[in-house]
């Protein structure tokens, strides 16, 4: 590349490259600075700096994992999950986007309707979870409630704010171009909203694996938050670490996803 | 969203030898809540454009000349007065700043008034490779407006307000964010679509150099609440040329009217 460049010296070009070259080492650094962390853990777990009980080795962990993939157990446990985290997102995303595109295009429906949501949301989820299982039973279906209800609040805040960020310029062209109401919702509301959209998609991803977990010690028979509870109960840590790990996966790799279908549904946003 | 102004959907007939545009006694003025404060936006506004004519209106900033373009274009009321449109079609705005919607490609924001009719997608793709060509936005069809300079966003707005094929044009400051040369470059082809297209055209702006170059008659408005002050013909004949255009004595004998006409009216 250097002879495209004549008027510079090879130094130059050197002194030009030098961040970028230092920015690679970092970004390598990066992928390796948190098994950094379970390298002193397992340190301090195998000198006895900290309680093996509470906290065995990740070697240890890593080796009732693997027994329990070769058993199969814990694949039960995760479709469990999965299917209940997947059916309370749809059921609470799905209204939190259509309320939260049509209160933010209609001032009217926010002010009458506005406080509603304002008063209900700061009640914590886990803290009706009772009501929930009083209302709908022990089964899957209170579930569903308890994960739909967390995220329709975080998909209706988002796409509320995303409403209300859209640009008066993108709504006006559309009433010159002659958009009746319902084009202008769908080709200029909810596109202009996406991005925002995203963003509770992803934070409601989080906060559902957040709210299984713990309605799973509760009441439930399956899933990977009662294999944690039942992990305790019988002091069994390892296998306990093993669900924590795994639940924690679960969420990590649905926000991957969500990322990466982001990128090709919002190619225009920045990332 | 409003419903479009009764009072303009009213007036709109296709009358051959009306003007295409009649304001007569119009008055905006917007109120403030918070601080219980009426901030009147124009008063007094009169002036008629004819068919195919080219007007622009210059005026300091902030003098209501955006806000009497967005009451042509039904986006804003007025609170009295008369504003006839007549026109088979509703006026088409090509606005300030950057309107081009950044989820669609350019050849798709041209679309898009085409596709809001349902019109049928072969005639849709037809029409729109037609004004991608006059606005030498061919290569870009596919393009994302991110990845477009500021000039080309605005051909786009041009293209898009053109692609529907309405009688009247209104232009919001268009070119006022472009650097000079593009600034040029986009005025001599504005000039050049109107003359082949013959649309009534509206364009407001700030720069009286601007306003010379592109129009049969330059309306100047006043400082807050804006009215018209004065109503000059441009003498220069067609087509014109942008650049050649400034070797013209007139042109700088009409830039110092003008500007006195700006430096004298009142501040409000």
């Amino acid at each position: 590349m250097a002879n495209i460049h004549p008027s510079l010296s090879a130094e130059d070009i050197e002194r030009l490259k030098a961040p970028a070259r230092r920015e690679n080492v970092y970004r390598i650094l990066s992928y390796f600075s948190p098994l950094l962390l379970l390298l002193l853990w397992e340190i301090a777990s195998q000198a006895g700096v900290i309680d093996r009980r509470f906290f065995p080795p990740p070697s240890a962990i890593a080796g009732t994992a693997w027994k329990m993939i070769v058993s199969l157990e814990l694949f039960d446990h995760m479709w469990a999950t999965l299917q209940r985290v997947w059916i309370g997102y749809a059921i609470g995303a799905v209204p939190g986007v259509l309320l939260g595109l049509i209160l933010g295009l209609s001032s009217s429906a926010r002010r009458v309707l506005g406080p509603i949501f304002a008063a209900l949301y700061p009640v914590p989820k886990i803290a009706i979870l009772p009501l929930i299982l009083l209302v709908f039973g022990v089964g899957d279906a209170s579930k569903y409630v308890v994960i739909a209800i967390g995220v329709f609040f975080l998909m209706f805040y988002n796409t509320l704010g995303g409403v209300m960020q859209i640009p008066q310029i993108y709504l006006d062209v559309a009433r010159n171009a002659g958009a009746t109401k319902s084009q202008t919702f769908r080709r200029i509301a909810l596109p202009s909203a996406l991005p925002s959209i995203f963003t509770g998609l992803k934070l409601a991803a989080g906060s559902s694996f957040i709210i299984i977990s713990a309605a799973e010690f509760l009441g439930a028979r399956s899933g990977v938050g009662f294999f944690i509870w039942a992990s305790w109960q019988t002091f069994a840590v390892s296998r306990m670490f093993v669900g924590i790990v795994v639940i924690s996966a679960m969420g990590y790799l649905t926000i991957l996803a969500l990322e990466a279908l982001e990128r090709r549904v919002v190619p225009w946003a920045k990332h | 969203m409003n419903a479009p102004s009764t009072e303009i959907g009213r007036t709109m007939r296709p009358a051959e030898a009306a003007p295409a545009i009649e304001v007569r006694n119009l008055v905006k003025a917007f109120y403030d809540v918070s601080g219980d404060r009426i901030t009147l936006a124009a008063t007094d506004v009169n002036f008629t454009v004819k068919r195919g004519e080219f007007v622009c209106i210059v005026g300091p900033s902030g003098c209501g000349k955006t806000t009497v373009l967005r009451i042509l274009a039904s986006l804003e009321q007025a609170l009295s007065g008369e504003v006839r449109i007549n026109s088979a079609t509703p006026p088409a705005m090509v606005f300030q700043e950057a309107s081009v919607l950044p989820w669609l490609t350019v050849a798709q924001n041209v679309a898009f008034p085409l596709s809001l009719k349902g019109v049928p997608r072969e005639q849709q793709r037809t029409r729109v490779s037609e004004l991608l060509a006059l606005t030498g936005l061919t290569e870009f069809a596919d393009a994302r407006p991110h990845q477009l300079s500021g000039g080309m966003k605005q051909r786009v707005s041009v293209a898009r307000a053109l692609v529907d094929d309405r009688d009247i044009l209104l232009m919001d400051e268009p070119f006022g964010a472009l650097d000079e040369q593009t600034r040029l470059t986009l005025q001599q082809e504005l000039l050049g679509i109107w003359e082949r297209t013959g649309k009534t055209v509206v364009f407001i702006t700030h720069s009286v150099d601007e306003a010379l170059t592109l129009a049969d008659r330059v309306l100047v408005m006043s400082p807050r609440p804006g009215s018209i002050v004065a109503d000059l013909a441009v003498p220069f004949e067609r087509p014109r040329d942008v650049v050649e255009l400034r070797r013209d004595k007139r042109f700088w004998d009409l830039t110092y009217e003008v500007w006195s006409l700006l430096a004298a009216s009142p501040e409000h």
